[in-house]
């Protein structure tokens, strides 16, 4: 009777604190889903500086979705890494890799600079200085006809190497992309 | 001087006679409403023996020394408490809806209700009293020695109840939803983030997915007003379970004294 009493009140509990705890933590393991949005046409570009577009993350939720890109068109002369050979555009993500701040591209200084807490990184959004752990992300492009599209974002470590989108704070070098990693969600492209 | 007979009461008034076989009679509409208090406070009692629990709770023998800074957990209990009540008030106005109205509701709470900036003024500037007060009274525990034992326990409560009370400070932050808000907000599921190999499942798990979006603001409002609150109540009753159960302790100040009586007697 008592052993029978406590194994149904375990059932109950369970039957009500599992659910309810794959609920909170399902958005873990759900996999987005990759959007390609038109930022505008081939002209807008340049080779040699950035354009910055503001494209949306996350639909439905007004401004808090959206987010700026920094879009210039592939040069050969700095784009040497092999990982960015064939790439039409490339699209740099304004979220600082410190802690998610919003950097912006200065043009005099030809840098990205953080306002929060200094962060630096070159034309490549590589880090130049500050607490930044690894480049800037960037984003998948692709010309459709005329339009230039940007994709899913990509996180790179110090030699532009690419991994799955990671939050920022978290490096990719050396013992990095073991500690911090990928989404269980995320998909190759 | 003989005192003069009072004017007769309404005949609905008058104590009825006793019955026969009755020796005083029942108690008359006046000498019964001055009697329901106790009535009622004796019923419930006889059946919950409470008074025992209040007589426990609020009767308590406290060492000597006892000062004004022992009163650092009460004042921290109530800026909780205000806390609460602020709160639920201004959940009768919000919208958790992060496509504009979260701002827009706490716009009209400022702007058009009626108090409203006050309530919501008490439930912000609160929050900061509130923790400024949680690390005077951790202060003067620690400096006290009111941590030793037996209370090592209540130190580890309260120590849960500090994290807790910062839980509640990061996640009311968002509520307001304007660009302090929402900035703020980055940094600190970013600064979750960085914890070696649970950080990013904990940003997960705190943005419900892997960007900010619409369930990121209504998740930090269940667990401001409902996940949160909830323990924190449970582990205040804890803690003040055990403080009563354990006495408060005499200042590091005082000197042990021998009772001189039992000293006299023994001679």
């Amino acid at each position: 009777m008592t052993g029978t009493a406590n194994g149904a009140g375990a059932i109950a509990a369970a039957a009500f604190t599992l659910p309810a705890l794959g609920f909170a933590l399902g958005p873990i393991f759900k996999s987005t889903q990759h959007t390609w949005e038109t930022v505008g046409t081939e002209s807008l570009f340049v080779a040699n500086n950035y354009t910055p577009v503001v494209v949306t993350l996350v639909p439905g939720i007004g401004e808090a979705g959206k987010s700026t890109v920094y879009i210039r068109r592939f040069n050969a002369a700095i784009d040497v890494d092999p990982y960015d050979q064939g790439t039409p555009y490339i699209a740099i993500s304004s979220r600082c890799a410190h802690v998610g701040c919003p950097v912006r591209w200065v043009d005099a200084a030809e840098r990205f600079i953080c306002p929060c807490h200094g962060g630096v990184y070159d034309l490549l959004g590589r880090r130049v200085g500050g607490p930044p752990v690894r480049p800037l992300d960037r984003f998948y492009t692709r010309v459709v006809g005329e339009d230039v599209q940007v994709g899913p974002r990509f996180s790179v470590n110090s030699e532009l190497r690419r991994f799955s989108p990671r939050y920022p704070g978290e490096p990719l070098d050396g013992i990095g992309q073991y500690l911090y990693p990928a989404r269980p969600g995320a998909q190759k492209l | 001087m003989p005192k003069l007979p009072a004017p007769p009461l309404p005949a609905a008034l008058r104590e009825p006679p006793p019955r026969p076989g009755e020796q005083n009679g029942g108690i008359g509409i006046a000498e019964g409403a001055k009697e329901a208090g106790v009535t009622v406070v004796d019923w419930v009692d006889e059946r919950t023996s409470l008074s025992g629990g209040v007589r426990w709770l609020f009767f308590r023998k406290v060492p000597k020394g006892t000062n004004w800074f022992y009163t650092l957990g009460s004042a921290t209990l109530f800026a909780f408490l205000s806390q609460a009540v602020t709160g639920v008030f201004l959940a009768m106005y919000y919208r958790p809806d992060a496509a504009g109205g979260a701002y827009e509701s706490i716009r009209y709470v400022t702007n058009e209700v009626f108090l409203g900036q006050f309530v919501r003024g008490m439930h912000r500037w609160g929050a900061s009293v509130m923790v400024v007060l949680v690390f005077l009274h951790m202060g003067r525990t620690f400096l006290f020695g009111a941590y030793k034992y037996p209370r090592e326990l209540n130190w580890v409560i309260g120590v849960v109840l500090l994290i807790l009370t910062m839980v509640m400070g990061f996640t009311g932050y968002l509520l307001p939803f304007d660009q302090r808000a929402y900035w703020a907000t980055i940094v600190g599921v970013n600064i979750n983030g960085t914890g070696p190999l649970i950080g990013p499942y904990l940003s997960d798990f705190l943005l419900g997915g892997s960007e900010f979006g619409a369930t990121t603001l209504s998740r930090f409002y269940a667990i401001h007003m409902l996940l949160v609150p909830g323990a924190l109540i449970a582990l205040i009753g804890a803690h003040l379970y055990l403080v009563t159960k354990l006495g408060t302790t005499a200042p590091p100040w005082l000197k042990v004294q021998r009772r001189t009586e039992s000293r006299e007697s023994e001679v």
